[in-house]
């Protein structure tokens, strides 16, 4: 039974799970940072006319969807090193969770332009507005809205992601949590305190859903 | 060199067959018990009682709040504290199913009277494609057990890795693995909506 809970040794532990949680917090924040330019990039391949751009769009966004993350973390670990590439685990880790939520967020994007009707592409077409005002004054702005939501949703993913590059030894919250679980043998300790510092996170980010729906909301009604 | 590697790699593949073997049977097993279970607490939620819709509320938070890493250690490693001992199968097992909660929920479930008949039919039409993208995301969430040590793909790769010391190889061919489980469920997934979207009379653009 847990009654020899120890919370002295989770105070002890406190400056570490801080650590942990800011570690995951920035490299959480600079993988979302990465996987929007990723997404953005993919999408707009995605879009094009020609299969020249869609096609190895389309093939990567299928690859990383149908693969679980800790196979392409794992590949890129063992694998960059042999293209020549050693970098550090952290880097390593950014990189996947960047590759890897890109994938998802080009097809949130592409939802989201995809949302606007047909008649007001069309419409701005007929008023001879060029491609890049189309996309500018009439597209994009209504996709930024519906994506929003999605895309925060795509970021407490991610926060959850970043967990399995414990797995890889960066020290982030999850490997705090292992830390103190095989130092001092308190597995409850370590695994209960990272989850409710992993709740915070999602509290934190669901909370930010809720105002920007909000906000959106009536930025929407003032429009 | 790359064809030595290539030897050794064939002979792996006993091993290979077997992680590809255990994600699968994990799976499904949790495919199903994570249905029922998800199936059961969305009735439940929309069932009338508040008490018991916040609790499961609750509990769905704190699922989708938390890493499935830090979940599967929890089980792993805490529940024999209190007395319950599982081996590493029944603990991923038993860590899986939980997320399925969110595909049932997402129905919008009304009364247990009017379930059967009326309302199970049709939201079942818009739960199917959630659902098949759920278990994709089951498939693919079943490489985290390879951390409390279960011999699946994704392990076998980081087994044979460090025998035949080319990552990329290895790990492209895992990948490969996967790919061939779940590509044909995405693509179902992705024709279920097209087919419901298009029961509704909305245009694909």
């Amino acid at each position: 039974m847990l009654e020899n809970f120890s919370f002295r040794t989770i105070v002890e532990y406190l400056p570490l799970f801080g650590q942990g949680l800011v570690t995951t917090v920035w490299l959480s924040a600079l993988s979302f940072v990465g996987a929007l330019i990723v997404g953005i990039v993919l999408c707009a391949m995605n879009l094009q006319r020609g299969w020249l751009f869609r096609a190895p769009a389309k093939a990567y966004i299928d690859a990383v969807r149908a693969t679980p993350l800790l196979a392409q973390l794992y590949f890129l670990y063992f694998g960059l090193p042999r293209l020549g590439f050693v970098l550090p685990e952290l880097v390593v880790g950014i990189i996947a969770l960047s590759l890897n939520s890109g994938a998802y967020i080009a097809e949130i994007i592409r939802a989201g332009i995809l949302s606007i009707p047909r008649g007001q592409v069309e419409a701005s077409v007929a008023s001879g507005m060029t491609y890049v005002q189309r996309m500018r004054l009439v597209v994009l702005p209504q996709a930024f809205k519906v994506t929003i939501p999605p895309l925060l949703g795509q970021a407490i993913v991610l926060v959850k992601d970043s967990a399995l590059l414990s797995l890889i030894s960066v020290a982030e919250l999850t490997r705090a949590g292992q830390l103190l679980a095989s130092d001092r043998f308190m597995p409850a300790e370590g695994f209960l305190t990272i989850a409710a510092f992993y709740l915070l996170l999602y509290y934190c980010i669901k909370g930010l859903a809720v105002l920007s729906s909000r906000w959106l909301g009536t930025a929407g009604a003032r429009a | 060199m790359i064809w030595h590697q290539f030897l050794s790699l064939a002979g792996s593949y006993p091993l290979a067959l077997r992680g590809l073997g255990m994600t699968v049977v994990l799976s499904l097993i949790s495919l199903v018990l994570g249905t029922l279970l998800g199936f059961g607490l969305g009735i439940l939620r929309t069932g009338g009682n508040r008490l018991i819709s916040i609790i499961i509320g609750a509990w769905v938070d704190l699922i989708r709040g938390t890493p499935f890493l830090v979940q599967i250690f929890l089980i792993f490693f805490i529940l024999p504290e209190f007395g319950i001992e599982l081996d590493a199968f029944t603990a991923g097992i038993r860590s899986v199913p939980t997320g399925q909660v969110e595909a049932a929920l997402a129905s919008g479930l009304s009364r247990w009277q009017r379930m059967r008949q009326v309302v199970l039919p049709q939201a079942m039409r818009i739960v199917l494609p959630p659902l098949v993208g759920q278990y994709v995301l089951l498939i693919k969430d079943s490489s985290v057990v390879s951390a409390i040590g279960l011999t699946d793909l994704t392990r076998v790769g980081w087994l044979v890795v460090q025998r035949v010391p080319n990552g990329l190889l290895v790990f492209f061919l895992v990948g490969v693995g996967y790919f061939i489980v779940c590509y044909p469920l995405i693509m179902l997934a992705r024709r279920l909506e097209r087919r419901i979207g298009a029961a509704h009379g909305e245009v694909q653009l």
